[in-house]
């Protein structure tokens, strides 16, 4: 579905990507695990076509989007979830949900999608006319996320989405996640809790320094010696002392 | 001031300098009236000039000084265009001429600078601000125009006050474009996008927004804006080249005083301006006229620095 060919991406002077290459299969929920700066943020905004790549390829379902413009490439399915949430702020959430379907003509249809989302998680429903700059930060992950699937995407890219979260929201977010999934939405996934994302999904890339240095199921991932080490914290001193 | 210079070169001391002539003849309450009138008749130009201020500034953060050389565009054009065609298609041809000016702007100036700084984009339309008066002074020489009120000359006698028809054109034009632009941003598709990218450009580029087309649109709109008010106002207040820069800061004033960003605020506010300079010009002496607007500006942002009707919620997330 979506494949990445060596592809090098440059974010402002940095060499950021450095020859990367991955693929996407329809259906998986596929995760990046690395160390901060290892570039998986600039990886998922090369996908989405913030910082596009210098060079290299990205093809999604047989499409090159390489040089394809952010806004053009929500257009063909993907939907990016950006770090930080990036909600726009003084709108209400409706509002917020409603530019989420910006791309989309058929209006009957984007109103059942809404009334459908307030359903499915009620505290939208509860802060519906309120500014989204306003809300606490698990109730924004849930506008962030909404708003994108509002695309209707085949795709979605999830930019650390628990990120300042408790541990309970934490919780809520991955439940949605297998969700989506469930319901046919494809998931390119960063976080910082990478026991979690392993969990979660069913392949795993190690990003290092703009490099992917290991990849393989989630369950070898979990298992790995150098992951288990670097990344998961888990029998650290064994590991250590091997 | 030069000999034979004109006295009722701003906008309210023309209307007060007639005003003077007749007011012996007023009682208290007709002068009252009269001031009032003239205060909102002025005060909806500010109010005006003060909404073009906004729109380009929810969509992009920036204000652009270039704003008044569009009311004096729109005057200057208005008076070319009436003297060849009716009214009302000079009055269609002055608002697309305009518009078109602040869509070449937005491509020629604003558009080509990609990564640069608000700040940077600010002191761009200043730039494009002097060289629009250079070139209206080029076209127009530097006398002010005349142009016949829109429905004759006769004014007309309310509460004791003599009104000019005219008047009642501007607060019906303004009324009209604050109705429309509410409309539009509040339900339009466009209008709510165009608020989005203010919000946040990378994330409007996420659901698809083309966020520089949103950009360009914010100059149009708010050109036309500018162009209207001009066009309306000019049988009153005179038009000439250089009058766009205390226009412009006056309804900056009322931009501020209402809150950046605010329609509603910034038509409250452009008529409050309107109103108090109408009466201090009027009651204590023309003189002072801009130094209360000012003083009024002060105290309102030192108790309510976000503006009187400024969201405070909105100005905390806003850069500034």
């Amino acid at each position: 579905m979506l494949r990445l060919k060596s592809v090098h991406t440059y974010y402002g002077k940095i060499h950021a990507l450095k020859g990367v290459s991955l693929h996407v299969n329809r259906g998986e929920i596929v995760t990046l695990i690395g160390a901060n700066g290892a570039g998986k943020t600039t990886l998922l905004r090369t996908v989405s076509g913030l910082t596009p790549a210098a060079r290299g390829n990205v093809d999604y379902n047989g499409q090159n989007i390489t040089r394809m413009q952010a806004e053009e490439i929500v257009r063909c399915g993907i939907s990016h979830v950006p770090e930080g949430r990036k909600l726009f702020a003084t709108l209400s959430v409706r509002d917020n949900l409603e530019m989420g379907a910006f791309v989309r003509r058929d209006r009957g249809e984007v109103r059942g999608d809404l009334r459908e989302f307030r359903r499915k998680f009620p505290i939208l429903s509860e802060r519906w006319h309120q500014m989204a700059g306003t809300l606490s930060g698990g109730e924004q992950q849930i506008v962030a996320i909404t708003r994108a699937l509002m695309a209707r995407p085949e795709l979605l890219i999830l930019d650390e989405p628990s990120m300042g979260l408790s541990p309970v929201l934490v919780k809520e977010i991955f439940k949605i996640i297998r969700r989506l999934r469930e319901e046919g939405t494809t998931i390119l996934l960063i976080e910082q809790n990478a026991r979690a994302a392993l969990h979660a999904a069913d392949r795993g890339y190690v990003l290092e320094t703009g490099r992917i240095i290991l990849q393989g199921t989630s369950q070898m991932l979990l298992e790995h010696n150098e992951v288990k080490r670097a990344y998961l914290g888990k029998g650290y001193r064994e590991v250590w002392e091997e | 001031m030069k000999e034979g210079k004109p006295l009722w070169k701003g906008v309210p001391e023309r209307l007060s300098h007639e005003l003077k002539s007749v007011m012996e003849k007023l009682s208290l309450g007709g002068q009252l009236v009269q001031y009032l009138f003239t205060g909102v008749t002025v005060g909806s130009i500010y109010g005006m000039v003060a909404l073009g201020f906004n729109i380009i500034y929810n969509v992009t953060e920036m204000i652009n000084f270039a704003q008044g050389e569009f009311v004096m565009l729109g005057g200057l054009i208005m008076v070319l265009c009436a003297k060849v065609l009716p009214l009302p298609m000079a009055f269609c041809v002055t608002v697309a001429a305009v518009t078109a000016i602040g869509a070449i702007m937005e491509r020629s100036t604003i558009n080509p600078l990609k990564n640069t700084t608000v700040l940077t984009l600010i002191i761009v339309t200043i730039a494009v601000s002097i060289l629009l008066k250079g070139i209206a002074m080029f076209i127009w020489g530097k006398d002010p125009y005349m142009m016949q009120p829109f429905s004759g000359t006769e004014p007309l006698h309310l509460f004791g006050a003599a009104i000019q028809t005219q008047a009642f054109w501007v607060l019906g034009i303004s009324g009209i474009v604050v109705l429309l632009l509410t409309l539009f941003f509040r339900k339009a598709r466009y209008g709510k996008a165009m608020l989005a990218c203010a919000d946040n450009a990378e994330a409007a580029r996420l659901v698809g927004i083309k966020v520089n087309l949103m950009v360009l649109l914010s100059f149009a709109l708010s050109a036309a804006i500018g162009a209207a008010a001009g066009a309306v106002i000019t049988p009153i207040s005179l038009m000439e080249y250089d009058r766009g820069a205390l226009l412009g800061l006056k309804g900056f004033g009322a931009a501020v005083l209402g809150g950046l960003g605010s329609f509603s605020g910034a038509v409250v506010a452009g008529l409050l301006l309107g109103v108090v300079e109408s009466l201090c010009a009027g009651f204590v002496s023309s003189g002072y006229k801009d130094a209360v607007a000012l003083l009024l500006l002060l105290l309102v942002l030192f108790v309510r620095p976000s503006g009187l009707f400024g969201n405070v919620e909105a100005s905390k997330i806003k850069k500034f």
